[in-house]
């Protein structure tokens, strides 16, 4: 569904990330996991168009988006919902949804509404409410939700656990888990490696803006070496 | 007190001006941070618009209310364009360099659009037509004054603010530059053209400016291509007040600077009254920095 092969991505003097390849396959969870500032959320930048790379290429169901507009790219159904919530704090929650819409059909639009509230009731109980005015984990709910009501075929999640209670990041890696057996693939940008490694069926780690290990998420988790650097045991 | 009554309603018609000329300042400032100050030049170039259309339709005998009708559109339309045309080939080229760039741009093209006038319509001011026949009413038989313009354009000030307002709360272009100007690229992941959103605030900010230069020459009588100076840099200082980047902030602070204005004039001090609308913008800039409806910014770090 996803192929990266090689790309090279600079924010003005740094070399972000190096020489990168990864590949999603439709139906998979695939979480990216590292240290701050291993080029995780660059990565997902690059893949929905916000940033360029400078070589490589990317190409989205059979067709390289490497020169296609971040409208473009969400319009084909590779919608990154981006590190920090991000909501509109100022609108409402159901404007907030309405602008994940942006590019849809206007007809599909109660469905939509209908989809999201049933993953996300307290989205519902609030959505005249400010965005601004949510908890934490409400923003994110929100974040996703937004995501979801553009229709991503492949959805981008930067960091959807952070900062958040522990019970609540159950939930959201619940709904995750959900969304995906929906029919929605997904690329999973997380600290949180134990619970991502959990429900992911792949997992790439990235060090200094490169892949240092790949393989089955489970695998992953057993290994030494993960569990030295990233689990904490 | 009937004499103030009377300087209020004088001052609420000067701050319609105002106020229609400050929504396009803080409706670009708040979605592309830039103060844009030809826009004052935008209002002078739609009351010229409005002036030429009115001679135009007057002459060919349509009755009063449809010659300011379509002035009015004429005069929006055009201006709307050439506010686009302004941000595209003026400001969209420096969008990605320091803000203190593409200010000093906004001055030149203040000064381009204002000597073009000059040397396209002379630099004499000239008459703009009595759109409507000029009535007096008396306020519940009182001594208290009001001309049918001032009513007009009240009534024209309501209508386009409440056109705003749904354009800016329940459509679609309305709530993308909402989102814009909350936060650019969440608005770019949202599939928002980023461009296109821009330019429709140029055209609706340009084309309120338009509508307070028509309404200027009713009022006036008298264009100029060097008037859009003056209540350019008020309106400016009405949306600050306001709280620049909020449009009820805009609407408030133009008929609040209004109505100061005209009750120090009337109160024999006409040739401070400048002096008075600066004054205020020193006083707020001092004790209230984010203006009335403002929110504190916080500098990200």
């Amino acid at each position: 569904m996803l192929t990266v092969q090689g790309i090279n991505v600079y924010y003005g003097a740094i070399h972000a990330l190096k020489d990168l390849s990864i590949n999603v396959k439709q139906g998979e969870i695939v979480t990216l996991i590292g240290a701050n500032g291993a080029g995780k959320s660059t990565l997902l930048k690059t893949l929905s168009g916000l940033l360029k790379p400078k070589t490589g290429s990317i190409e989205f169901l059979d067709k390289s988006i490497v020169n296609q507009s971040v409208q473009a790219i969400v319009k084909e159904g590779l919608i990154h919902c981006p590190e920090g919530r991000r909501v509109f704090a100022n609108m409402s929650v159901e404007e907030n949804l309405e602008l994940g819409a942006y590019l849809q059909d206007s007809s599909s639009l109660a469905a939509d509404f209908q989809r999201v509230y049933n993953t996300f009731p307290r989205l519902l109980e609030r959505k005249k409410q400010q965005a601004g005015t949510l908890s934490g984990g409400e923003q994110q709910m929100l974040a996703m939700g937004r995501a979801i009501m553009g229709h991503p075929k492949l959805l981008l999640l930067d960091e959807p656990s952070m900062g958040l209670a522990p019970l609540l990041v159950q939930d959201i890696f619940k709904i995750i888990k959900e969304v995906n057996d929906a029919g929605t693939t997904v690329l999973l940008v997380e600290q949180n490696a134990h619970q991502a490694l959990k429900i992911a069926d792949r997992a790439y780690v990235l060090e200094t803006g490169r892949v240092v290990l790949e393989g089955d998420a489970k695998e992953l988790a057993d290994s030494d070496e993960i569990k030295m650097a990233y689990l904490g045991h | 007190m009937e004499y103030f009554i009377q300087q209020l309603i004088n001052g609420i018609s000067v701050g319609s001006i105002y106020a229609l000329i400050a929504l396009g300042y803080t409706m670009v400032y708040g979605i592309i941070k830039l103060i844009n100050f030809a826009h004052g030049d935008v209002f002078m170039v739609g009351s010229f618009i409005g002036l030429y259309s009115a001679k135009y339709l007057a002459n060919a005998g349509l009755p009063p209310i449809v010659v300011l009708l379509l002035s009015l559109i004429i005069s929006m339309t055009i201006s709307a364009l050439l506010g686009i045309t302004i941000e595209r080939l003026a400001y969209k080229p420096l969008r990605k360099s320091t803000r203190i760039a593409a200010l000093i741009t906004a001055i030149g093209v203040s000064f381009l659009l204002e000597y073009t006038g000059v040397l396209i319509l002379g630099p004499q001011a000239q008459g703009f037509p009595d759109i409507m026949e000029k009535k007096q009413y008396h306020l519940f038989g009182s001594s208290i004054q009001v001309e049918s313009n001032q009513i007009m354009i009240l009534l024209t000030t309501i209508i386009l603010m409440l056109v705003l307002q749904y354009i800016v709360r329940y459509t679609k272009t309305g709530k993308a530059m909402r989102a814009v100007s909350f936060d650019v690229e969440a608005a770019r992941l949202m599939g928002i053209n980023v461009d296109r959103t821009i330019s429709a605030t140029f055209a609706i900010g340009s084309a309120l400016a338009a509508a307070a230069g028509v309404i200027f020459g009713m009022t006036y009588n008298s264009v100029d291509p060097l008037m859009g100076v003056m209540p350019g840099l008020k309106a400016f200082v009405a949306a600050v007040l306001g709280g620049i980047g909020s449009i009820p902030g805009a609407l408030v602070g133009g008929l609040l600077l209004g109505t100061v204005e005209t009750e120090i004039s009337s109160l024999g001090f006409s040739s401070w009254r400048d002096g008075v609308a600066f004054a205020v913008l020193i006083l707020i800039l001092i004790f209230k920095p984010s203006g009335l409806f403002g929110k504190n910014v916080r500098e990200k770090v």
